[in-house]
């Protein structure tokens, strides 16, 4: 587990954890996840936190046979959500078999093996 | 502003040759580039060194110096990194010091030594090209990242696992008689689509090798090469560069590839031409919907158009436009940092015509070499063409 909290990305993890999910938005409703000092496609520095979306649409999805250490000897399912005006990767935490694009899936925040938190997504119905 | 022309080109044998330490594999291709181009090594204004995971798998930072060394140049030397657009980054930089005068002779290369540590080792250093935060920690590899890009494209167009098959095949296809090539020997759709999965949709026969190598080139201004009765047919005549948000998840598609079409255009432009001129190209075929994204970004087939290219013919050694007739990332291999240059290491043979492969494309007078880094967050695009 890493010891040393990061302003931005934990946060977000913590907003998460409690269902309280946000994004930051720009002026013309270009949205993008923290830490961001501006809005990564116009420049603008006037970002206001929005709340994200309860659920969001499985665009992607990959189950990884080969994983990174972090997750030796499992198979990682990791998708990729709309959720509106930004998108999210995740690690499914659900049963994968019931997994297909346009899937309803909720945020959540997950952990791999050792500790580490990461943004996570569960299919909504499980809500 | 200088013409830039190619006055050697080299790389080493590409594949698994963990007991050779990075200087030594970067030594041999400045070496066999320098002899090459005739160029006295004194002559050697600057040198261009791209490289990824070096600090990982060889425990060693601040390369350039080193492969000053290796090469046994006393030149300005700087290391470039940009994941597996290394080589390509450097070449650019390279490019740009002979045509603003900065330099009339730049050696330029790459290299990568991965097989010297475990492929969980290699893999996790190469996965450091993606997003910490947002992808990396939530399991995302190299090979999971384009599986993403894959099954996006299928969604968004149709395609088949068939398909990408098909560029596989060809490209180990190509690879027969090259003598630097890491797999010299032919594949079957059933080998490709019964590999094992590493990320789903693709296998074991969708993804590049893991290789261990080096490639270099000399740059030289046109008056150089004119001063110094240089054999130089080559010269490059665009050099684009392009780049995207590093994470998936902030593009705006996952089918398309926006830093490959801006460095294309930027360098179709600098040369003045038109996609359709291209006679024959190396892309950057990390996975093989890479090859099928590089092709729709270049701008010669419309989005969803380039899945079928290669089960068609239309990109294979007789075809109407030759793609990867080294073999590729596929099959000529990967060394990551050494990749951008080694492209054109190839297509410079291919154009002056002592590459195995140059009866494939005997009147070819305009080649492009695309060379990508990540998900294609980085790109660049080069222009060569003979010279009249």
């Amino acid at each position: 587990m890493r010891a040393q909290r990061e302003d931005g990305y934990d946060d977000l993890l913590d907003a998460l954890a409690d269902d309280d999910g946000y994004y930051y938005a720009c002026p013309a409703g270009h949205g993008s996840l923290p830490p961001q000092q501006v809005c990564p496609t116009c420049g603008d520095d006037e970002l206001t936190t929005e709340p994200l979306p309860e659920t969001g649409t499985v665009v992607t999805f990959t189950e990884i046979a080969v994983p990174s250490p972090s997750f030796s000897g499992q198979t990682p399912v990791v998708v990729i959500a709309d959720f509106g005006p930004v998108r999210l990767t995740g690690r499914f935490v659900d049963d994968s078999d019931r997994l297909e694009v346009g899937s309803a899936v909720a945020p959540t925040v997950a952990s791999s093996p050792d500790g580490d938190r990461h943004v996570g997504v569960r299919l909504a119905s499980e809500r | 502003m200088q013409a830039v022309r190619i006055a050697g080109a080299g790389s080493t044998a590409f594949g698994v040759s963990p007991e050779r330490t990075g200087r030594d594999l970067f030594g041999e291709a400045a070496r066999i580039a320098i002899d090459d181009s005739g160029v006295p090594r004194a002559d050697v204004d600057r040198l261009c060194y791209g490289n990824f995971v070096g600090t990982v798998t060889e425990r060693q930072g601040h390369q350039g110096p080193l492969m000053a060394t290796a090469a046994g140049v006393t030149a300005p030397a700087t290391r470039y990194e940009s994941a597996c657009a290394s080589g390509g980054v450097a070449l650019k930089s390279a490019v740009e010091a002979v045509r603003s005068g900065a330099a009339d002779v730049v050696l330029v290369g790459g290299m990568e030594r991965m097989h010297n540590v475990t492929t969980e080792r290699a893999t996790e250093g190469l996965a450091m090209a993606a997003d910490d935060l947002y992808e990396s920690r939530a399991g995302v590899t190299f090979p999971g990242a384009y599986a993403l890009m894959a099954r996006a494209y299928f969604a968004e167009f149709g395609g088949t696992r068939a398909e990408l098959a098909a560029v596989a095949v060809k490209n180990h296809r190509n690879a027969l008689g090259n003598e630097t090539a890491q797999f010299q020997r032919e594949i079957t759709p059933t080998d490709v689509l019964e590999a094992p999965t590493v990320a789903d949709p693709l296998g074991l026969y969708d993804a590049c090798p893991i290789t261990d190598g080096a490639s270099a080139c000399v740059l030289v201004s046109e008056e150089y090469a004119a001063e110094h009765d240089l054999h130089a047919p080559v010269e490059i005549t665009g050099a684009g560069q392009g780049t995207d948000s590093l994470a998936l998840q902030q593009r705006e598609s996952l089918t398309r590839t926006p830093a490959t079409t801006r460095a294309a255009t930027t360098a179709y432009d600098e040369a003045d031409i038109a996609p359709g001129d291209v006679d024959l190209l190396e892309v950057h075929d990390c996975f093989t919907i890479a090859e099928v994204l590089a092709l729709e970004g270049l701008g010669l087939y419309d989005p969803g158009a380039a899945i079928d290219a290669a089960a068609a013919g239309e990109t294979t050694a007789d075809g109407d436009l030759p793609v990867n007739l080294s073999g590729g990332l596929k099959a000529k291999g990967h060394p990551v940092g050494a990749t951008g240059v080694s492209q054109v290491v190839e297509l410079t043979k291919l154009l002056r015509g002592d590459h195995v492969n140059s009866d494939a494309v005997p009147d070819a007078t305009v080649a492009l070499a695309h060379n990508a880094g990540g998900t294609v967050a980085s790109a660049t695009v080069h222009v060569l063409e003979v010279c009249a």
